[in-house]
C-alpha cells in the first residue's frame, strides 16, 4: 500500500525534512519513521520535501524512512460520521480509548468510519440511470430519524448497471455498480474527499434565511444567514466557547459541526457528556445525534490542529450536499492560525505581521469562503454557515487575525471585557458588533411573524446608540441633569439590555428563546418606551416611571415564560396598560 | 548524579558551537530527536541536556545547567537513547527535589523501577470525567463567586509584593472537599501537594515549607525546587517534572492532587531565553509563536479521568510584569485556564486581604459545581447579583468622583456603601479564617439587603422572600 521514497535528514517539532521528492507530491499524505506517524508533504524542492507530521515526534531519528501513500490528507464520509468524536486528522478518539487508554499515544492507526455496523438502506436508482457526481443513490438511516443520503462522488458519472436490494449494509458493502466508460466500477456508502479541497457545487444562492440560535442578541440583533459566516473575537473569559455551545445546542441546523482546534479538553468533554442528555427542541432527539465533534485539544500536536479545520469543513460540505443547513463552529481560529505560523517558523519562512507566514489570509479567505447557500449538483439546495471564535492576543482587535478575519465575514460579533467582568452575558458589545444580513433577512421575518422585525430591531439600536451618547453626559455631571424625556431613553434601554441583551446559558427558561418570544419581547419593551415617552412628556416625573412594578416583569420576562405560554406578554402589556393608564390620567389634566 | 544515567549510548567528543545553553553537537549517529544527553566537561563532570533539533550529523541540545566552564574540545556528550524520564513513587510525598526531579534533601534516591516521561501524554477528551465536586477553601473571595472544582486549572494572577504566596498556602492548608450547605462538616480527604518552584527567591521556597510544616502537611507535599540562583534553563524541565510525578499519584494511586506552580512568569522567561538565543521568529515581546502551545502543554495535565477516582487540580501562580494582565504570560495563561484569581493593587494598599479583585476574577466551571445539591440552589444567581452590584458599585464610584458623593441619588449612595462593605465583610478575611459555604453566602446575603429589592433582578423572587433581610420599603 506504501512504499518508502524518502529518509529523515532533520527533525524540529512537527516539522521533518527529508532526502527524496521523485515519488511524492506536494500535499501527500505520508508515513513517517518506523511508528508510520501520519504526516503531510508540505514542501518539494531539489531533491529534498518537507513533511508536517500529526503526531508528536519525539524520539524521532534521522535516517527512519518515510512511505508515501500516492493519496492526499483526505477524510473518510459515509454513515457513522454523526455522533462521531474525532482528533483533527479524522481519528475515532474512542477507539483511541480503548486501544490505549486514557492517554493518547502515537501511531494509532483506526478506520475513521466503523466498517462492522450496518445500514437500513434504501435505493433511490435503477440499472440504466444516467448519474453524475453528487446525485443520491440510496439512502440510509443515520439515526432513528435522520436520512444519510449517499451520494455518488462528485467527480464520477456514468451508467448504473448494478443495484443493490433495500436491506442492511456495510459502509464497504457494494450498493451499486456503475459504467464509467469502459470501466465498471462498484461504488459503496463510503467515499474519500481530500479536506483542502472544497467539495464542488453549481451555484451559490441568495443567503436570505437566517440561522436562528435562540440567541436574542444574535437573532434579533446581529443576524447571520443560513451560508453566512460569523467571526466572534474576544478576550479569555468573555463567553467565545459558551456563545458556540449555545450556537450549537440550539441552532436550526440539521447536522452541527463542532471543531475544538487548540482549545480545552475539559470543554470537549463537557459536549461529549451534555449532548447525549440535551433534547433537540426541534426533532425532539438527543442533540448528539445531528452532531459531529472534532477535537484537537491545545495539548495534541500543533500540525494535527492545522488540519482539523479542514476535516470539519470538508464533513460540513459533505452534509450540504444532502440537501441539508449545516453549521459549522470552530473554537478558536486563533488557534489554527497559531499552527500555521508555528510550523511556517520550522520551515524558517519569512514571516509578515507578528511572525504570521504571509499566506495568512489567503489560508482564511479559502476557509470562510467554503461557507455558502448553494445549488447542490443533486438539484437539491443546502448551506454551511461557519461561527469562527478569535482569540486576539491581550483582546485587541487590532492583530492579524482578528483584521484579516473581519475582510472575509459578514457577521461580526464583538465581545467585550467590560462587559463579561460586569457578568454582562452574552458579552457581545451591541456597538462594535455589526451583521451585514440585515436586509437580506428581513423577508423572512416578516413571512414568518408577520411583523416588521427590521423597523423595531433598528429602533431598539437607536435607543441604544443614544443611550451611549447619553451615558457619556452622566459620566460628567450626573443623570439629574438630563431631561425626563432623556432619561426615559435610560429606562428603556436598561429593559433591552437586561431583559433582552442578557441572556443566560446555563438557565433552563432563559438559554433558548424561540423567535416569537424575542419579537415579543422586542415589542413588549418598545411598547414600554412608546406610552413612557408620552405620559414622560405631559411632565410625569421619570421615577415613577422608574418605580412601576411593571418594570420588574418584564426584566424577568425571559426566564420567568417559557416559549410555551407566551401568551403571558398579552398580560404583561396589560399591565403596562393599566400603571402606565394610571400615570397619564393623572398627568392628562 | 542522575538517576536516569542509562549506561551506554554514543559518545560524541567535542562540540561544534556554544551558545548560552545552546550547544551544537556534530558526529552523532542516529540520534532522535527530543533525547536526552550526558554532557561531561574537561574535568568530568556531568550536567545534563536535550536535543532540540537533530539534522544529518548534527544535533543542536540545550544544556540544562547552562554552558558556563563547557569548552568546544573538552566535552563529551553522550546520547542517552530516550526522552527525559523521573522516577515516580508514592514515597517521593515528603521529599524534596531539583528541578530535574533529583532529590537535594539528603536523603535516599526514591526506591522505584517506574520511570516516566516528563513531557506526559494529552488526556483523551473522551476519557476524561467533567469536573462537578468543588473544593471548599474556606475563602469567600474563591467558594462564593469563584468556586474551584476538583481537576480545574485556575491561577492566581498578582504582581510584585502582593500577597499571592500566603494566598496560594491558605489554599493549600484549608482546602477540603466541599459539602452542601448546612451538611455537616466532617474530616475532609486530604490531598497531595505537589509544589513547583521555577526562579522564585529561596525565602518563598522556605515559607511554603514552613507553612506546610505547620499545617502538618509536610508528608503530603512533593517539592520541585528551582530558585532564583539555579540554572534558567532548567525552568522548563521543572513543571513537567512535578505534573509527572502529580499524573501518577493522580491516575495511578486515585490521589486528589493539588499542584502549586511558581512564578509562570519566569518559566516564561526561561522559554523566552531559550528562543532567541536560537535565532527563532519572535511573536509578541519576544515570546516564541509557540508560547501558547507550550503553556497549553502544561497547563493541561489537570482534571480527571474515567480509570481512576483520583484528581489533579492546578494552582499556577505568576507575577504579572507591570500588574499588567494583557502581558503575553497572563493573556495566555488566561485563554487556557479555566477562570483566574486576579490580586489587586488598590485592595491590597487598602489593606484588604486578600486583595482579590472580583470583577476581572472568573471560575469557568464554578456553574457546574455548584447550586442545588451541591451548594445551595440561590448560589448560581446570589452570586450573579453580588457581581452585578459590585459593578455597578465601580461606575458609582466614577460618578461620585465627578459629582460628589452628595448629588448621588439614594439608590446610588446606597451602592457605594454597598461597596465598601463587600470589600471589608466578603472580600476581607483573615489569613486563618476558614469560612463555611453558608457562612459566606450568609454574608453576602447581608450586603445584598443594603440595596433595594428592585434592583435584586439577578436572584429570583422567592429567593428574597428567603434571605433578605433589609428595609425595604420599594416593592
Ligand atoms: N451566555 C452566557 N451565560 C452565562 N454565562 C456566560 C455566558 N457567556 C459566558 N459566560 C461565562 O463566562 C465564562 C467564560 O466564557 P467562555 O469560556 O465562553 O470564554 P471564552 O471567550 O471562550 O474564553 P477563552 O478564550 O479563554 O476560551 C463562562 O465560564 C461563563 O461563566
Ligand atoms: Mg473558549
Amino acid at each position: 500500500m506504501s512504499n518508502e521514497v524518502g529518509k529523515i535528514t532533520w527533525i524540529s517539532g512537527p516539522v521533518v525534512r527529508a532526502r527524496g521528492s521523485k515519488n511524492v507530491g506536494m500535499l501527500e499524505l505520508v508515513e513517517v519513521g518506523e511508528d508510520r506517524l501520519v504526516g503531510e508533504v508540505i514542501g518539494l524542492k531539489g531533491d529534498q520535501m518537507t513533511v508536517q507530521v500529526y503526531e508528536e515526534t519525539a524520539g524521532m531519528q534521522t535516517g527512519a524512512p518515510i512511505y508515501g501513500t500516492g493519496l492526499p490528507l483526505s477524510v473518510e464520509l459515509g454513515p457513522g460520521l454523526i455522533q462521531s468524536i474525532y482528533d483533527g486528522v479524522q481519528r475515532p478518539l474512542p477507539l483511541i480509548e480503548e486501544a490505549m487508554g486514557s492517554f493518547i499515544n502515537r501511531g494509532a492507526r483506526f478506520d475513521s468510519i466503523n466498517r462492522e455496523k450496518k445500514w437500513k438502506y434504501t435505493p433511490k436508482v435503477k440499472v440504466g440511470d444516467e448519474v453524475k457526481g453528487g446525485v443520491i443513490l440510496g439512502v440510509a438511516m443515520e439515526t432513528d430519524t435522520f436520512e444519510h443520503r449517499v451520494m455518488l462522488n462528485p467527480d464520477d458519472s456514468g451508467t448504473i448497471t448494478w443495484v443493490a436490494a433495500a436491506g442492511e449494509y456495510t459502509v464497504t458493502d457494494p450498493i451499486a455498480k456503475l459504467k464509467m466508460g469502459k470501466e465498471e466500477k462498484t461504488i459503496t456508502m463510503l467515499q474519500r474527499w481530500p479536506v483542502r479541497r472544497a467539495r464542488p457545487f453549481v451555484n451559490r444562492r441568495g443567503a436570505n434565511i437566517p440561522l436562528i440560535t435562540g440567541q436574542r442578541i444574535l437573532d434579533t440583533f446581529f443576524p447571520v444567514a443560513k451560508g453566512g459566516a460569523a467571526g466572534i473575537p474576544g478576550p479569555f473569559g468573555s463567553g467565545k466557547t459558551v456563545t458556540q455551545h449555545s450556537i450549537a445546542k440550539w441552532a436550526d441546523a440539521e447536522v452541527i459541526v463542532y471543531i475544538g482546534c487548540g482549545e480545552r479538553g475539559n470543554e470537549m468533554t463537557e459536549v461529549l457528556q451534555e449532548f447525549p442528555h440535551l433534547i433537540d427542541p426541534r426533532s425532539g432527539r438527543p442533540l448528539m445525534e445531528r452532531t459531529v465533534l472534532i477535537a484537537n485539544t491545545s495539548n495534541m500536536p500543533v500540525a494535527a490542529r492545522e488540519a482539523s479545520i479542514y476535516t470539519g469543513i470538508t464533513i460540513a460540505e459533505y452534509y450540504r450536499d444532502m440537501g441539508y443547513h449545516v453549521a459549522l463552529m470552530a473554537d478558536s481560529t486563533s488557534r489554527w492560525a497559531e499552527a500555521l505560523r508555528e510550523v511556517s517558523g520550522r520551515l524558517e519562512e519569512m514571516p509578515a505581521e507578528e511572525g504570521y507566514p504571509a499566506y495568512l489570509a489567503g489560508r482564511l479567505a479559502e476557509f470562510y469562503e467554503r461557507a455558502g447557500y448553494v445549488n447542490n449538483l443533486n438539484g437539491s439546495q443546502g448551506s454551511v454557515s461557519i461561527v469562527g471564535a478569535v482569540s486576539p492576543p491581550g483582546g485587541d482587535f487590532s492583530e492579524p487575525v482578528t483584521q484579516h478575519t473581519k475582510r472575509f465575514i459578514r457577521c461580526f460579533w464583538a465581545l467585550d471585557k467590560s462587559l463579561a467582568s460586569a457578568r454582562h452575558f452574552p458579552a457581545i458589545n451591541w456597538l462594535d458588533s455589526y451583521s451585514e444580513y440585515l436586509e437580506d433577512v428581513g423577508g423572512w421575518w416578516r413571512e414568518q411573524t408577520g411583523k416588521d422585525w427590521l423597523g423595531m430591531r433598528n429602533r431598539a439600536m437607536e435607543l441604544l446608540s443614544e443611550e451611549s451618547r447619553l451615558s457619556q453626559i452622566v459620566k460628567l455631571v450626573g443623570p439629574d441633569a438630563l431631561p425626563f424625556t432623556e432619561r426615559m431613553v435610560l429606562e428603556t434601554t436598561r429593559l433591552i439590555r437586561e431583559g433582552i441583551l442578557q441572556q443566560n446559558a446555563t438557565e433552563a427558561v432563559d438559554a433558548y428563546s424561540s423567535i416569537e418570544k424575542q419579537i415579543r419581547m422586542l415589542e413588549l419593551v418598545l411598547y414600554f418606551h412608546e406610552r413612557g415617552m408620552a405620559i414622560v412628556k405631559r411632565g410625569a416625573p421619570i421615577n415613577l416611571i422608574h418605580d412601576l412594578p411593571v418594570v420588574d416583569r418584564i426584566i424577568r420576562a425571559k426566564s420567568t415564560v417559557t416559549n410555551e405560554e407566551l401568551h403571558k406578554f398579552e398580560e404583561i402589556q396589560k399591565e403596562i396598560d393599566d400603571q402606565m393608564g394610571q400615570l397619564d390620567a393623572e398627568y392628562r389634566s | 548524579m542522575s538517576n536516569v544515567t542509562v549506561q551506554g549510548g554514543q559518545e560524541v567528543v567535542g562540540v561544534s558551537r556554544i551558545e548560552g545553553p545552546i550547544m551544537v553537537v556534530e558526529g552523532g549517529t542516529n540520534v532522535s530527536y527530543d533525547e536526552v544527553v550526558e554532557i561531561k566537561d574537561a574535568r568530568g563532570n556531568l550536567r545534563r541536556g536535550r536535543v532540540l533539533e537533530v539534522g544529518e550529523g548534527f544535533a543542536v541540545v540545550q544544556v540544562f545547567a547552562g554552558s558556563t566552564g563547557l569548552s568546544i574540545d573538552g566535552t563529551s556528550v553522550r546520547f542517552l537513547g530516550t526522552t527525559l524520564h523521573i522516577p515516580v513513587a508514592e514515597e517521593m510525598l515528603g521529599r524534596i527535589f531539583d528541578g530535574l526531579g533529583t532529590p537535594i534533601d539528603g536523603g535516599p534516591e526514591p526506591l522505584t523501577d517506574r520511570y516516566a516521561d516528563v513531557n506526559g501524554q494529552p488526556i483523551n477528551p473522551t476519557a476524561r470525567i467533567y469536573p462537578r465536586d468543588y473544593i471548599q477553601t474556606g475563602i469567600s473571595t474563591i467558594d462564593g463567586v469563584n468556586t474551584l472544582l476538583r481537576g480545574q486549572k485556575l491561577p492566581l494572577f498578582s504582581g510584585a509584593g502582593m500577597p499571592h504566596d500566603q494566598l496560594a498556602a491558605q489554599i493549600v492548608r484549608q482546602a477540603t472537599l466541599g459539602k452542601e450547605a448546612g451538611a455537616p462538616q466532617t474530616e475532609g480527604e486530604e490531598f497531595a501537594i505537589v509544589f513547583a518552584a521555577m526562579g522564585v527567591k529561596n525565602d518563598v521556597a522556605d515559607y511554603f515549607r514552613r507553612s506546610f510544616t505547620e499545617s502538618g502537611a509536610l508528608t503530603r507535599v512533593a517539592m520541585f525546587l528551582n530558585l532564583a540562583d539555579d540554572p534558567p534553563v532548567e525552568r522548563v524541565v521543572t513543571p513537567r517534572a512535578a505534573l509527572t510525578l502529580a499524573e501518577y499519584l493522580a491516575y495511578e494511586r486515585d490521589m486528589h492532587v493539588l499542584v502549586v506552580l511558581t512564578d509562570m512568569t519566569n518559566y516564561g522567561e526561561a522559554l523566552r531565553q531559550i528562543s532567541n538565543v536560537r535565532g527563532e521568529v519572535p511573536s509578541r515581546k519576544g515570546y516564541p509563536g509557540y508560547l501558547y502551545s507550550d503553556l497549553a502543554s502544561l497547563y493541561e495535565r489537570t482534571g480527571r479521568i474515567r480509570t481512576s477516582k483520583g484528581s489533579i487540580t492546578q494552582i499556577p501562580i505568576l507575577t504579572m510584569p507591570n500588574d499588567d494582565i494583557t502581558h503575553p504570560m497572563p493573556d495566555l495563561t488566561g485563554y487556557i485556564t479555566e477562570g483566574q484569581i486576579v490580586l489587586g493593587r488598590e485592595l491590597n494598599f487598602a489593606g484588604v486581604y486578600p486583595p482579590v479583585a472580583v470583577l476581572p476574577s472568573l471560575s469557568r466551571l464554578m456553574k457546574d459545581g455548584i447550586g442545588k445539591g451541591r451548594t445551595r440552589d440561590d448560589h448560581p444567581r446570589w452570586g450573579a447579583q453580588l457581581y452585578a452590584g459590585y459593578a455597578k458599585t465601580q461606575d458609582v464610584r466614577a460618578l461620585a468622583s465627578v459629582i460628589g458623593e452628595e448629588e448621588l441619588s439614594e439608590v446610588d449612595q446606597k451602592y457605594l456603601k454597598f461597596g465598601r462593605a463587600f470589600e471589608r465583610e466578603f472580600v476581607n478575611q483573615s489569613f486563618t479564617e476558614n469560612r463555611t459555604i453558608e457562612r459566606t453566602l450568609e454574608i453576602g446575603w447581608k450586603l445584598l439587603s443594603m440595596l433595594p429589592k428592585s434592583e435584586l433582578t439577578r436572584v429570583n423572587l422567592d429567593e428574597i422572600e428567603k434571605y433578605y433581610k433589609g428595609d425595604d420599603a420599594t416593592n
